[in-house]
């Protein structure tokens, strides 16, 4: 077995005395698939929230390629290898598509200040080959057309895609998608898990995938965490999952 | 025991001010609370509740109680005016366009005054007499407690209004959750507005004493003690009524003694340093709650 | 290199209109008074300009400039009029210093957000005034005097076109981008690798030594410099320009500061009256046209400067250069 990229031991955070995520455990190790399921508010976002440096936890440890990360900075954590996408997208709506990613090419700037004001140096350089990636990156999510729109403009599922396009500029080991297909129509969550899927393989990262409905994880996910009221309360390949009795009542049983 | 002497007397002098500091943080605070909004306009408001009294007694002959009545009537439906016409229609603009039209508003009030009424400064009249009293050797004079009395049946009328009743029980729910609020059938609108005249009034009460207090009164006297009114409301917690009237006390003891001991210049010095020292140690303030954003 | 050439087309026109101007104010066409209202118009661009990267490109808000530019005007005279040193000198260390001053005050206010952010740097830049107002050695609350009134139309001018280009070309490059994802979305653009505090601090002290500079201009100005020149009403007053023109606009930072400044100037007979237009005019600007006269648009959108970077080899070549190396896949 791959080694695990990440690791997350006993992590656990409180909210003024209610525990959001409790003694949550995970690895994930490289070119790995990872869903990560559960009813509404069992916790996922948090458990994001927590992996990207959102939220500091409580109690715990988070390891990113053998470095302790945990209550680094999320610009720290993005800058080591793990990009994220929001459940509520988070855009930088005024600006064009193409600048959305654009800024997350960021941590490839070379120039200094001084360069960037007077125009000279690797300014140039660095500004045409920023362009040159961001185009291809939305060339893959299919949005090269609206490089120049107004990203609040475009229709919601491009603004999806962008998401996607823009976590990947930041140029990730991991990452990490916050249901991603929230909101879209079934033949676009389709094409999305099919995209999701190439991804991984093409770029050869690992991608850790947030969902509450379950039936979309199973077909591309290769393993799969279920938490309900912040515990995990299984883990396994698609099929163990769909078989564990807890997962069944999470889902069947309780009413969410 | 003469350094002894000197604090005790700053210390009268402080709450004095405080209690005027006070009464406007409560309209900020109260304010801030339903829609966060700091409302620049606010320390103008208490200027203009100083011209109403002023003139109430000055051409009315009125004396100072009817005269801080009027001033307060006056003043809530001023407040509740500007509310309606500047701040109600941008209720769901970006709060940076609502907080530049408090700026306007309060430029638009204080020299919408000086052309109405002159920017030179006006003396107020004698309304207390010359009476001081010797206690134990401290001086607690006439003027001052007038502002106690009236700054405490203030307070407790306004406890009351907003713990007891049933306008001050929408108030509250408002503040909490306006939506929330608003499916339960309160008209938040007009809770707003309400709320736009109570602080108001308060403040206009303020503006009466503090022209009582330093016998003058004049179109910008409200642009300092408004923002010292702010720094008290964060102080004691911004949204919070009782922060607000012990953060008010606090600020005015606080710059008491710094005039009395260090220097009076550096008396708007120290609020703001108070100000900066909240903010970045303790922002929820001393009975405020924290908040984080969901993400 | 097309973006260059934009920037030297820029350049050329700011020295036309300065020839013109130079011209006019030679040939005593504009006299003395409104001579000195376009020096002063120069100095408020430069305010404007370096208010609206803090207020509207980066997104926080910042209520005291005049504080920084308070320290610019009173290092600078310092220097010129007590250490007889150059004025180009002067101007150097008046941004220097209130760049500093910009960053000691960045590092904890800029953790606070919206309100609490506008009324910690109002406060802090009072402070700035008292203190200034209590030290003997540069005349109190009395004021400077004697000061040398360098600050000429040719400085005053050129100055400021040359604080236009490094603010422009800031805000569009990776740095500028950082700050405005920060004004976009705070979160995000942490996600994305900005390290948000340090380029919120990075804004403000660019900001600030920009302001210092205007202040060193302003200072030099007159004979005498007052503390109180530096209240707060006057940081409202550059809000206003910045406002008006438009958050995130240079060119609506410096319709802002002509269109105030000039009818301050107008309206220097009936001062009640300017500040009750100026209040209307704040008001119904935030009814009817928030978004500022110019919004995000910039000059530089107009067709003539599209056509210029559409028609550019570089363009072009950058283009091609995607398409060719798409069939290879790019991972960042």
């Amino acid at each position: 077995m791959a080694e695990a990229i990440l690791k997350c031991s006993n992590v656990s955070i409180e909210f003024g005395g209610l525990t959001a995520v409790d003694d949550f455990n995970m690895y994930i190790t490289e070119g790995e698939l990872v869903g990560l399921i559960g009813p509404n508010g069992a916790g996922k976002t948090t458990a994001f929230n927590l992996l990207t440096g959102v939220y500091s936890p409580t109690s715990g440890s988070i390891e990113f390629c053998g470095e302790d990360v945990t209550g680094k900075k999320p610009s720290y954590i993005t800058e080591k290898g793990v990009a994220r996408t929001f459940q509520n997208i988070r855009l930088f709506s005024e600006l064009s598509v193409l600048d959305n990613v654009k800024i997350a090419f960021h941590k490839h700037i070379r120039y200094g200040l001084l360069e960037a004001a007077l125009r000279i140096g690797r300014y140039m350089e660095d500004e045409i080959r920023t362009d040159i990636r961001a185009r291809q990156l939305l060339k893959i999510f299919d949005l090269e057309d609206l490089a120049e729109e107004t990203a609040k403009n475009l229709p919601y599922g491009a603004q999806r895609r962008l998401e996607i396009a823009r976590a990947l500029a930041t140029g990730p080991k991991l990452l990490l998608l916050d249901e991603p297909a929230a909101g879209m129509n079934p033949q676009e969550t389709q094409e999305l898990m099919n995209l999701i899927a190439w991804l991984q393989k093409k770029f050869g990262i690992s991608i850790l995938l947030i969902e509450h409905d379950m039936s979309l994880v199973m077909g591309i996910c290769e393993r799969i965490y279920v938490l309900e009221y912040g515990m995990t309360i299984a883990m396994g390949s698609p099929a163990e999952i769909q078989r564990d009795p807890q997962v069944i009542r999470a889902y069947l049983g309780g009413d969410d | 025991m003469d350094f002894f002497n000197v604090l005790i007397q700053q210390i009268i002098n402080g709450v004095s001010l405080g209690s005027i500091y006070a009464l406007i943080a409560l309209g900020y605070t109260m304010v801030y609370g339903i829609i966060k909004l700091i409302n620049f306009a606010h320390g103008d408001i208490y200027m203009v509740g100083a011209y109403v009294s002023f003139f109430a007694v000055t051409m009315a002959n009125m004396s100072i109680v009817p005269a801080l009545l009027v001033s307060m009537i006056v003043t809530a439906l001023l407040g509740m005016l500007v509310e309606r016409l500047a701040y109600a229609p941008l209720r769901h603009a970006p709060r940076i366009s609502v907080l530049i039209t408090a700026i306007g508003m309060s430029f638009l009030l204080e020299y919408g005054s000086m052309y109405f009424v002159s920017p030179t400064p006006r003396t107020f009249p004698e309304v207390v007499g010359n009476l001081a009293y010797n206690i134990g050797g401290f001086v607690i004079n006439g003027q001052q407690l007038l502002i106690f009395a009236i700054t405490i049946i203030l307070m407790i009328i306004l406890t009351y209004v907003v713990q007891k009743t049933k306008v001050g029980q929408a108030m509250r729910a408002v503040s909490f959750d306006t939506e929330t609020a608003q499916l339960m059938g309160i008209n938040a609108d007009r809770i707003i507005n309400f709320t736009f005249g109570i602080g108001s009034a308060l403040a206009a009460a303020g503006g009466v004493l503090v022209g009582v207090y330093y016998n003058s009164i004049d179109p910008l006297m409200g642009i300092m003690p408004g923002l010292k009114a702010f720094v008290a409301a964060v102080f004691g917690g911004i949204g919070s009524i009782p922060g607000a009237m012990a953060g008010g006390i606090l600020l005015g003891v606080i710059e008491a003694l710094v005039s009395g001991f260090i220097s009076s210049t550096f008396r708007d010095a120290a609020a703001f340093a108070i100000l900066i020292l909240v903010l970045l140690f303790r922002p929820s303030g001393i009975f405020g709650k924290t908040v984080r954003e969901k993400v | 290199m097309i973006e260059r050439k934009v920037d030297a087309l820029l350049a050329t026109v700011g020295l036309v209109i300065f020839a013109i101007i130079y011209g006019l104010i030679e040939a005593e066409v504009i006299g003395p008074f409104w001579k000195l209202n376009i020096i002063i118009i120069c100095i408020n661009v430069i305010m404007s300009v370096s208010l609206n990267l803090i207020n509207g490109y980066t997104g926080q808000f910042s209520l005291g400039h005049a504080g920084f530019m308070a320290v610019g005007a009173y290092v600078s005279v310092v220097l010129t009029a007590k250490l007889q040193l150059p004025f180009g000198l002067a101007i150097l260390a008046a941004a220097a210093a209130a760049g500093f001053v910009g960053f000691l005050i960045g590092i904890p206010t800029l953790r606070l957000n919206g309100d609490y952010l506008a009324i910690a740097t109002l406060g802090l830049c009072e402070i700035i005034r008292i203190v200034i107002m209590n030290i003997d050695y540069v005349g109190g609350a009395a004021g400077f005097t004697g000061i040398p009134r360098y600050t000429t139309f040719a400085w005053a001018f050129l100055v400021m076109l040359a604080t236009l280009l490094f603010i422009k070309n800031f805000v569009n490059s990776a740095y500028g981008r950082a700050c405005i994802a920060i004004r976009e979305n705070e979160i995000a653009a942490e996600a994305m690798g900005v390290k948000v505090v340090n380029y919120k601090v990075l804004a403000f002290t660019l900001g600030a030594a920009f302001a210092g500079i205007a202040g060193a201009l302003f200072a030099h100005c007159f004979y005498i410099l007052m503390p109180g020149t530096f209240g707060f009403l006057q940081s409202f007053n550059y809000l206003i320009m910045v406002v008006l023109g438009g958050l995130g606009s240079i060119t609506g930072s410096i319709a802002g500061a002509i269109v105030v400044t000039g009818i301050s100037a107008a309206l220097a007979g009936v001062p009640e009256f300017r500040m009750i237009i100026y209040s209307l005019i704040l008001i119904l600007l935030m009814f009817y046209r928030p978004q500022g006269l110019f919004g995000y648009v910039e000059i530089t959108n107009l067709p003539v400067f599209r056509y210029l970077k559409n028609m550019s080899p570089e363009a072009k070549k950058a283009m091609g250069m995607a398409d060719e190396a798409d069939g290879k896949g790019g991972r960042a």
